[in-house]
C-alpha cells in the first residue's frame, strides 16, 4: 500500500511538470507585463529594453524553465501587485479554503450518501419524491443566488424580525474577532459557507448514490443474500452498501477538485481571504506570478483527489487490489 | 448419472415417490397449487407463470424444462417470495403442509436458505464481488445458527471441502474473483446446502459452464441430495441434464405445464405435442442421418402479454384442431396413468392423430 502511494506520487510528478509548462504557456500568452509602458515615450525601445531585462525575448521553454527551477528551489517570486512573497499568499490563502473543502466534502459525503441510500431503498416514497424535487432545485440553483439566498433568510431577516443582538449564522469571515480554534463560534462561521460551497455536490452526488443504490439492490448477489435468508437491513448495509459506493467514489473525486471553483464565489460572498479570493484578485489585478503559483496549488488537488479515489477502489472492491 | 438407462434410474428412484403424489401415501415436503405470477408492466399484464401444481417428495429430483420465458425461474422465485414488489402471486406453496405464499417476510426469512436454499445461475453475479468467498458461505450459517466463529468456520471449510474445492482453508479467505467458473457453482452450491436444506432449488446451475465442469457439478448435487435426502428441483433448459439426474420431470410452456411424469415417461412416452418436438429437436448421435436437418418447431414461443387463447401451444403444435377444442379451450392437466399428466387435449389419442395440417 505505501509503496504504491509513493509510485503514484512519483508518477505524478510528471504530470505537474507538464501541466506547469501548459499554465505557463497560457498565461503567458495571454498577459504581457510590459503592457503599462506602451504609453511611454519612445515606447518601442523601452518596451524591447524591459523584456530584455525580463527575458521575454527568450523562447517560451527557456522562460518557462527559468520559472520552473526558481519554483523548485522554493522561490514562487513576487507578486506583481502588492510585491508580496507568493508562496507566503499561497500558504496564507490556503488554510481556509482547506477548512471550507474539509468539511464541505464530509458533510456533503455524509449527507448525499444517506440521502441516496434511503431515496433507493424507499423507491417511490413520499420521501423519494420529496428528495428528488430538492435535490432538482439544488442542481438548478447557482452557487451565488444560494448563497445570497441564504444569507438573507438566515441571517439578515431573523435578526430584523425578531429584533436580534447578533444572528444565529454568520456570514463574514470564519472567526469572530479575537476569536479562533474550534469552537461554537467558528461553527456558526463555517455552517453558511461550506452549505453555499456544498449544495450543487450533495443534489448530485445523492443523486448518484440512488442510482447506484438501485442497481445494486437488483444485482443478482443481494437476491443471493435474500435468499440464504439474511434479514432486509443487513442486506442493505452488509452486501448493498459497499457495492454502491464504488461508482460513487469516481464522481466524488472528480468533483471535489472542481469545488475550487465554487470557492471562488462562495469566499467572495463570505468575505473569506481564501484561494477563491486570492484568485479572484489576481486575475483581476493581472497577477501571473500569483496565478500561475494558484494553477500549481489546483493541479496539486486535482492529482491528489484521484489518487484519494485509486485508495478507496482498493479498499472497496477486493477486485482492485493495489500491490 | 449420466446415461439415460432405465434400469439405473429404478434404482435411484424411491419406490414411493412417483406414487406419493398421486395417492398421497407420504405428504410432500413441498407442494405447489395453481400458483399464477403476473406483472403488470406498461405494456399490459405478463402472465409469467399460469396455474401451475406440482409436487416434490424427500430424496426426489424434479426437472424443470422449458425453453427461456416459460415461467421456470419465476416459478422458483415465487416459492421464496424473492420476486420484485410489482409481481401478483397466487395460489399455494405449502412447505410440510403449511402454505407460505404470502406469509410475512420474516417468517419466510427463517425458511430461506435454512430449509429451502436456492443454487442461482452464473455464480459470478451471484457472489457478491466485495465479500470472501467463506464470508458469504458463513452467513448462510450464522443468519440461522448461533455457532462459535471457529465452529462456524471448520463447517465451512468442510462445506468446500465437500462440494470439492481443493484447499478450502486457503480458498475461505478468497474473493469470488479468484476463483474458476466451476468454483464459484461449487461454493454457490456450498452456500446453499449449509444448513441441510429439506428443499434445494437449483435454477440453471449448470448453464454458464462447460460441459466437463457441467458434470461434476451435477455430480456434486447428487452427493449432497445422498448426505441430506434433500428434494432438488432442477431448473434448466437442458434436456440432456433432466434426463442424466431427474426423477421426474414437468415441461412447461408459456407458463402452463404442458406435461409431468417420470423422467421414463417424458422421453420415451411423451404425451404433449411440444414435448415431442423438444424430444424430436435433439441432435441424435444414435441414428444420424447424413444431411439430416435437425427437427425445429414451427413459430416463435409466444408473447407473455398476449397468450394464444385455449392451449398456448395451438398456433404451434401440428396436432391443434384449428376449428375447435385447441382454441377456445385450455386444456386441463389430465393424469393419464399413475402420475403421468398431460395438459393436452388429445393426450390419449396422440399416438392414432394424424396431424391434420402436417
Amino acid at each position: 500500500m505505501l509503496t504504491y502511494i509513493v509510485r503514484r506520487i512519483f508518477y505524478s510528478v510528471p504530470v505537474l511538470v507538464i501541466a506547469s509548462f501548459l499554465v505557463f504557456w497560457g498565461i503567458r500568452t495571454t498577459y504581457d507585463p510590459t503592457a503599462k509602458l506602451r504609453t511611454s515615450r519612445d515606447a518601442a525601445r523601452v518596451i524591447a529594453q524591459r523584456r530584455h531585462e525580463l527575458g521575454l525575448d527568450k523562447s517560451i521553454v527557456s522562460q518557462w524553465w527559468t520559472w520552473f527551477t526558481s519554483f523548485l528551489h522554493g522561490n514562487l517570486g513576487v507578486s506583481d501587485r502588492t510585491n508580496g512573497d507568493v508562496w507566503k499568499m499561497i500558504t496564507h490563502a490556503l488554510w481556509p479554503s482547506l477548512q471550507l473543502m474539509f468539511f464541505g466534502i464530509g458533510f456533503a459525503l455524509v449527507l448525499a450518501i444517506a440521502v441516496g441510500v434511503y431515496s433507493a431503498v424507499k423507491q417511490y416514497s413520499v420521501g423519494d419524491y420529496l428528495f428528488t424535487g430538492v435535490s432538482y432545485i439544488g442542481i438548478a440553483m447557482p452557487t451565488f443566488l444560494f448563497g445570497l439566498l441564504a444569507i438573507a433568510l438566515v441571517v439578515t431577516l431573523p435578526v430584523t424580525w425578531f429584533h436580534l443582538n447578533q444572528p444565529i449564522l454568520y456570514s463574514v469571515g470564519l472567526h469572530s474577532t479575537g476569536q479562533s480554534g474550534f469552537n461554537l463560534d467558528y461553527l456558526r462561521h463555517l455552517a453558511l459557507p461550506v452549505l453555499t460551497l456544498t449544495v450543487q455536490s450533495v443534489a448530485v452526488w445523492s443523486r448518484f448514490q440512488r442510482a447506484s443504490m438501485l442497481d445494486v439492490l437488483n444485482a443478482d448477489y443481494v437476491r443471493t443474500a435474500r435468499a440464504k435468508g439474511v434479514p432486509k437491513r443487513k442486506v442493505i448495509f452488509g452486501h448493498a452498501f459497499r457495492n454502491a459506493l464504488i461508482p460513487l467514489v469516481t464522481v466524488v473525486a472528480l468533483d471535489s477538485a472542481f469545488l475550487v471553483g465554487g470557492l471562488v464565489i462562495t469566499e467572495q460572498i463570505f468575505s473569506i481571504g481564501g484561494m477563491g479570493r486570492l484568485f479572484l484578485e489576481a486575475l483581476s489585478g493581472g497577477d501571473a506570478p500569483v496565478l500561475l503559483a494558484w494553477f500549481l496549488v489546483v493541479a496539486v488537488f486535482v492529482i491528489v483527489f484521484n489518487l484519494i479515489a485509486d485508495l478507496m477502489y482498493s479498499v472497496l472492491d477486493p477486485r482492485i487490489r493495489v500491490s | 448419472m449420466t446415461d439415460v438407462d432405465p434400469t439405473d434410474l429404478d434404482t435411484f428412484l424411491l419406490p414411493d415417490a412417483p406414487a406419493a403424489m398421486v395417492a398421497g401415501e407420504t405428504a410432500p415436503l413441498l407442494s405447489v397449487r395453481n400458483l399464477t405470477v403476473q406483472f403488470d408492466t406498461d405494456d399490459g399484464i405478463v402472465h409469467a407463470v399460469d396455474d401451475v401444481s406440482f409436487d416434490m417428495v424427500a430424496n426426489e429430483t424434479l426437472g424443470i424444462v422449458g425453453e427461456s420465458g416459460s415461467g421456470k425461474s419465476v416459478t422458483s422465485l415465487a416459492i421464496l417470495g424473492l420476486l420484485p414488489k410489482g409481481a401478483h402471486v397466487t395460489g399455494e406453496v405449502r412447505f410440510r403442509g403449511e402454505n407460505i405464499l404470502g406469509i410475512n417476510d420474516n417468517a419466510l426469512r427463517e425458511l430461506r436458505g435454512d430449509r429451502i436454499a436456492m443454487i442461482f445461475q452464473d455464480a459470478l453475479a451471484a457472489l457478491n464481488p466485495v465479500l470472501t468467498v467463506g464470508h458469504q458461505v458463513a452467513e448462510a450459517i450464522s443468519v440461522h445458527h448461533d455457532l462459535s466463529r471457529a465452529d462456524r468456520e471448520a463447517r465451512v471449510i468442510e462445506l468446500l471441502d465437500l462440494v470439492g474445492i481443493s484447499q478450502p482453508d486457503q480458498r475461505y479467505k478468497q474473493y469470488p474473483h479468484e476463483f474458476s467458473g466451476g468454483m464459484r457453482q461449487r461454493a454457490m452450491i456450498a452456500m446453499s446446502i449449509a444448513n441441510d436444506p429439506d428443499v434445494l432449488i437449483a435454477d440453471e446451475p449448470t448453464t454458464a459452464l462447460d460441459v466437463t465442469i457441467q458434470a461434476q457439478v451435477l455430480e456434486v448435487l447428487e452427493r449432497i441430495q445422498d448426505r441430506t435426502n434433500s428434494a432438488i428441483m432442477l431448473i434448466t433448459h437442458d434436456l440432456g441434464v433432466v434426463a442424466g439426474v431427474a426423477d421426474r420431470v414437468v415441461v412447461m410452456y408459456a407458463g402452463r405445464h404442458a406435461e409431468m411424469g417420470t423422467v421414463d415417461e417424458i422421453f420415451y412416452e411423451p404425451k404433449h405435442p411440444y414435448t415431442r418436438g423438444l424430444l424430436a429437436s435433439l441432435p441424435r448421435v444414435d441414428r444420424r442421418v447424413v444431411n439430416e436437418r435437425l427437427h425445429r418447431i414451427e413459430g416463435q414461443p409466444p408473447s407473455s402479454i398476449f397468450v394464444p387463447s385455449g392451449c398456448a401451444f395451438h398456433p404451434r403444435c401440428p396436432y391443434a384442431d384449428l376449428q375447435g377444442l385447441c382454441v377456445t379451450e385450455i386444456p386441463p392437466l389430465v393424469d393419464l396413468e399413475g402420475g403421468h399428466f398431460s395438459a393436452c387435449h388429445f393426450a390419449k389419442t396422440l399416438d392414432e392423430r394424424i396431424p391434420p395440417h402436417a
